[in-house]
């Protein structure tokens, strides 16, 4: 780990304005940062403690909706009652990730921005675009089973691991970003970006902006679930998710971000079987050999949730 | 030398165990201090003055030559104190040289030379005055190689494979014959991957030196050997290394040797003269240090109607390092297991530019059982026949390859008793029907076995003014219990409390003991233990008979009692302490060994068990959950019910592992292992093991030792994940024979099946 300065923000301002130097971080669980700290994968220079600002507040909105603090940590979201009750694919999603120590310890903004588990980006002696811009995809002909099979570039075929998130995207979520010019909103769907030839750029964030909250608008109509793939029973990232809150379909581990199946609820709406929509939705993936099994994986698992999240509501 | 009778023969204090000590589940010697974080492992020890701290670089191609350094940006970087490669180490004898012809272990010279043999070999070092400085510096190193094209690939050179050195196939009767004409056969092919031991512990050290000596405390499960080759390496007399390992955090074969981080530190500790500590990190430890290699073993099975196997055969292809001999034995362990007329094991190997192999937790059995078990299973179905009918009509009435009559096998029993206690009977022999939710759920079985072995080994045995006993001896605990048992033989054959026992090990200056491998630490520690607490016995009786002062003056020394710290003859008695403070008040230490039986080779000593496992496997994603595991284990006498039980589930979990998860993966354009971590490398966790019991049948086997013990560290492992294995099948009718068993191997099975 390189040597690097800190400083505990005392206000949301004062974080924005300090985090306009070069080589500052935001931090706050730091328990996907220090990790990638220690490995040199992350080299800030300057550290911004976000993690005690009075953003913690999970509060009902007057239409309806939730509005869940950025530093909330992810236990907090995911035993709160009102979240239990009224958007439970949420609550389910958070706890299918990482263990009860990680989701004790990280909050709500930095599970949106954690990094790829991808291991060439975690294996520095590699090539990786993400990690080192230009270097290339060492995964891309290498062991790349876990790979994207939606919006995936030759540059990069990692994808987003926040479980949390891909329930986030099924519920129509936004997110509250306060920078130099102001506070504004942003569809959870437009904060990440597909790779592209950019990887290493992975949200619409400007320089220094902090997530301040997470909106929920009223939850929709009919049953929710989420369901994971993963290797082991816990402690493991997922090979595929998918949330579904009534008509609304989101995959995970999928692509670069969560992924919201749009062709999916089209189809769903216009009464085709939860089979037959997931399949339109998989008509644009694409696979690389050791990830094939992903296309047959989200089918038969997205199906299945539709089905449970349809028979919930009934 | 004794006899395997005279071991029979002879009573001794473990057998009578009046005191009730022996067997009983105490808790662990050094539990309190590693529960509250006080237990010093190597890299905690306090050293006596501020230690530096060293990292090591590792290679970054597999194979080629380093053709230029360039350490001056690492040099210049805050705190450090030294840089190293091949070009300015302080020079070290060359590999494998012995000054002293009767060291266990030669030079092991680290930063060698310019060649680069693995990925990942340590190739540079840094020592400066923060861990942080010496990791940043770290990576300022500069190596130029000329990488070779490496040759990692072990499925596409199966076909060179040939004989290890100085082996042959091991064939009786007329294997392809007997084959040939069983009217039911079996042959078929399973794979398992390249592992990591992955030890809670990474391999550590820390060095210094008094004068000319080297003090070096590191995490090994072997004491001589390390102490040995340091002194070779360093070029010192064997005496002038005083090492230690008082408390390991796993070892699993994987510390059986030293690695350059012992070498490194002792060396940069003499030249900075101050004491330097070194560690392996978790992702070093993938590629630095040994791993269980891949396997492919093919099993051939012929069998009569009834299930009679006529013909046998397991054949498996296993790799090591360019430079190595190491070789998986994954057929020898089946050879003691079954009766069948014809036989052929044997095993092939091919050297690859992959890290060096080695053992691992039961070693051989582990991934061999991962097959046969397997085909057994899949043999019964083909005859119709229950999978433990079909093992119970292969007993073999002696050892089927030498013809030695077995010391003690309950190979049955465990079978049925732990068909029993599991509710085999209620097992579908067609897969695939029973449900539970999502679930589809089958039970799977599998037979254990693993050797048992018996080394020398020496201990001594002090008894201090209060009655304190103190056993010494250079053996390891690498997180088995050999500390709390080591203590129970003490207490049982003195008569002393377990609190008035005192338990030193895990120092070179201590009465030499082989120490903790292949499961043969507990019986041969503990025999040596044994002998120095007999010998002391004898030592106190003929110090209390012959001393006017005590009531016990003038009595038989071989009458005298020991029990509650009071020595005893008829209603003559007094306290340990009292005896003690007379006549020896600086104490009396005696030593005792154990040398295996000349005539142990007459019978064929094994461990044996039977696993049952019911999982649950979701058919829609090919998720596989273990829903409940039981083993029943005949292992001799068990010395203590908590630390053999944890070592027998302990093994389970592994097989679990190995059944679903672990794996490291070979990406052959770099001849590098790809998971590196332990969020990549996947050991199961708590959420992956369901209702989980181990069960240790009552046995005394009076011809593995004067303890009538055998071991369990391995023993656990040996079969667990083939009964996984076999489980999943049951559940969902789909057989996966290349390890481990994950979602999308499982899912390709399911949708070719059409669920």
């Amino acid at each position: 780990m390189k040597a690097f300065t800190y400083e505990r923000a005392t206000s949301v301002e004062g974080a924005v304005t300090a985090a306009q130097a070069p080589g500052a971080r935001f931090i706050a669980g730091g328990t996907n940062l220090l990790d990638l700290m220690k490995l040199e994968i992350e080299t800030p220079t300057h550290l911004i403690d976000v993690g005690r600002l009075p953003m913690a507040e999970i509060v009902e909105t007057p239409d309806g909706g939730l509005r869940i603090g950025a530093s909330a940590s992810n236990t907090a979201v995911a035993s709160n009652a009102t979240v239990r009750a009224r958007y439970p694919v949420l609550s389910e999603a958070i706890v299918a990730g990482g263990s009860p120590q990680l989701r004790n310890k990280a909050s709500v903004g930095g599970n949106l921005l954690q990094r790829t588990r991808c291991a060439y980006f975690y294996d520095t002696s590699k090539p990786c675009n993400k990690r080192a811009p230009g270097s290339g995809c060492g995964a891309l002909e290498g062991l790349n089973r876990n790979a994207a099979i939606f919006g995936a570039s030759h540059a990069c075929i990692a994808t987003h691991t926040s479980d949390m998130a891909v329930a986030l995207a099924a519920l129509g979520a936004s997110v509250e970003v306060v920078g130099a010019g102001g506070t504004h909103s942003i569809p959870l769907l437009e904060l990440h970006r597909l790779p592209g030839e950019t990887p290493h750029i992975e949200t619409h964030l400007a320089g220094g902006e902090l997530i301040t909250a997470v909106v929920l608008p009223p939850p929709p109509k009919g049953g929710q679930t989420y369901r994971k793939v993963r290797d082991r029973a816990s402690y493991a990232g997922g090979l595929a998710s998918v949330a579904v809150a009534g008509g609304q379909v989101a995959l995970g581990m999928v692509a670069h971000k969560p992924w919201r199946a749009a062709e999916a609820e089209g189809a769903l709406a216009s009464g085709a079987s939860p089979a037959e929509a997931i399949g339109k939705e998989l008509a644009g993936a694409s696979s690389l050999g050791r990830n094939d099994f992903k296309i047959p994986l989200v089918a038969r698992l997205a199906a299945a949730a539709i089905t449970e999240a349809k028979e919930q509501g009934q | 030398m004794s006899s395997v009778s005279d071991w029979e023969a002879t009573a001794n204090p473990v057998k009578d165990n009046r005191a009730g000590l022996i067997g009983k589940g105490v808790d662990r010697y050094e539990g309190p201090l590693k529960v509250t974080g006080t237990a010093p492992y190597a890299y905690e020890v306090q050293p006596p003055s501020p230690p530096a701290y060293g990292v090591m670089v590792g290679a970054t191609i597999a194979t080629g030559r380093i053709i230029a350094v360039d350490t001056a940006e690492a040099e210049a970087a805050p705190g450090v104190l030294a840089v190293w490669t091949h070009l300015n180490v302080p020079a070290q004898p060359p590999r494998g040289a012995k000054a002293h012809p009767r060291s266990t272990q030669g030079s092991k010279p680290a930063l060698e030379s310019d060649k680069v043999t693995y990925w990942g070999q340590p190739v540079a070092f840094v020592v400066a005055d923060t861990l942080e400085n010496a990791t940043a510096a770290s990576h300022l190193v500069k190596l130029t190689y000329d990488a070779d094209t490496p040759d990692v690939n072990f499925a596409k050179r199966l076909s060179d494979a040939g004989q290890p050195p100085g082996e042959q196939d091991v064939e009786i009767g007329n294997f392809d014959e007997g084959f040939a004409n069983s009217p039911v056969r079996l042959d078929e092919t399973w794979a398992t991957p390249l592992q990591n031991h992955c030890q809670m512990e990474p391999c550590a050290s820390l060095a210094w030196w008094e004068g000319d000596r080297c003090i070096a405390h590191t995490s090994i499960q072997m004491v001589k050997p390390a102490q040995h080759g340091l002194a070779e390496t360093l070029g010192i007399g064997r005496d002038d290394v005083h090492l230690l390992t008082r408390y390991i955090g796993g070892g699993f074969g994987g510390k059986g040797q030293t690695y350059d981080d012992l070498t490194l530190a002792a060396l940069a500790a003499r030249a900075l003269g101050r004491p330097v500590k070194v560690a392996f990190t978790r992702q070093q430890m993938m590629h630095g240090t040994i791993h269980r290699p891949a396997t492919v073993m093919r099993v051939r099975l012929g069998a009569e109607k009834d299930g009679r196997l006529n013909a046998f055969s397991i054949m498996t292809w296993t790799h090591c390092h360019k430079d190595g001999s190491f070789t998986e034995h994954a057929s020898n362990f089946a050879r003691a297991l079954y009766a069948a007329p014809n036989r052929l094991t044997g095993h092939r190997l091919v050297r690859l530019d992959l890290p060096h192999a080695g053992p691992m937790r039961a070693p051989g059995e582990a991934s061999g059982t991962m097959s046969l078990e397997c085909a057994m299973d899949e043999l019964a179905e083909k005859l119709g026949l229950d999978p433990v009918e079909l093992r119970i009509r292969n007993e073999p009435p002696a050892d089927p390859e030498n013809g030695r009559p077995f010391s003690q096998r309950q190979l049955v029993r465990c079978l049925k008793e732990g068909a029993q206690l599991f509710g085999w009977d209620r097992r579908r022999p067609t897969p695939g029907q029973v449900r539970d939710g999502r679930w589809l759920v089958g039970m799977g079985m599998a037979a254990a076995i693993r050797g048992n072995f018996l080394l020398p080994a020496k201990c001594s045995f002090s008894v201090d003014a209060d009655g304190v006993i103190t056993v010494r001896q250079g053996m390891t605990d690498i997180g088995t219990g050999t500390y709390t048992v080591l203590a129970q033989i003490a207490a049982e054959t003195l008569g002393v409390p377990l609190g008035k026992v005192v338990v030193e090990i895990g120092d070179s200056e201590l009465p030499p003991a082989p120490g903790s491998g292949g499961q043969f630490g507990a019986a041969t520690a503990g025999s040596a233990a044994l002998a120095a607490g007999m010998n002391l016995r004898k030592a106190i009786a003929e110090m209390a008979t012959s001393d006017p002062h005590s009531p016990l003056h003038a009595g038989d020394p071989a009458e005298v009692t020991f029990q509650d710290s009071v020595i005893a003859l008829e209603n003559r008695s007094e306290t340990l302490a009292d005896l003690i403070r007379r006549n020896a008040p600086e104490g009396l230490t005696v030593e005792g060994e154990i040398r295996p039986a000349q005539d142990a080779q007459k019978w064929s000593t094994q461990t044996y068990g039977g696993h049952f496992v019911e999982v649950g496997v979701d058919p829609v994603t090919g998720e596989v959950r273990v829903r409940r595991m039981l083993g029943v284990f005949a292992a001799g006498r068990i010395l203590n019910a908590k630390t053999a039980k944890s070592q027998l589930t302990g093994g389970m979990i592994w097989g679990v592992g190995s059944a679903l998860g672990e794996g490291n993966a070979v990406d052959p354009r770099y001849g590098s292992l790809i998971n590196q971590d332990l969020a990549q490398y996947l050991v199961p966790v708590q959420a992956d093991i369901g209702d989980l019991d181990a069960i240790m049948l009552d046995e005394v086997d009076d011809k593995a030792n004067p303890m009538g013990i055998k071991g369990v560290g391995e023993l656990g492992n040996s079969g667990a994940g083939a009964a996984v294995a076999n489980a999943i099948y049951n559940a969902c009718g789909v057989r996966v024979r290349d390890y481990p068993i994950t979602p999308d191997k499982l899912l390709a099975g399911l949708i070719a099946q059409g669920r």
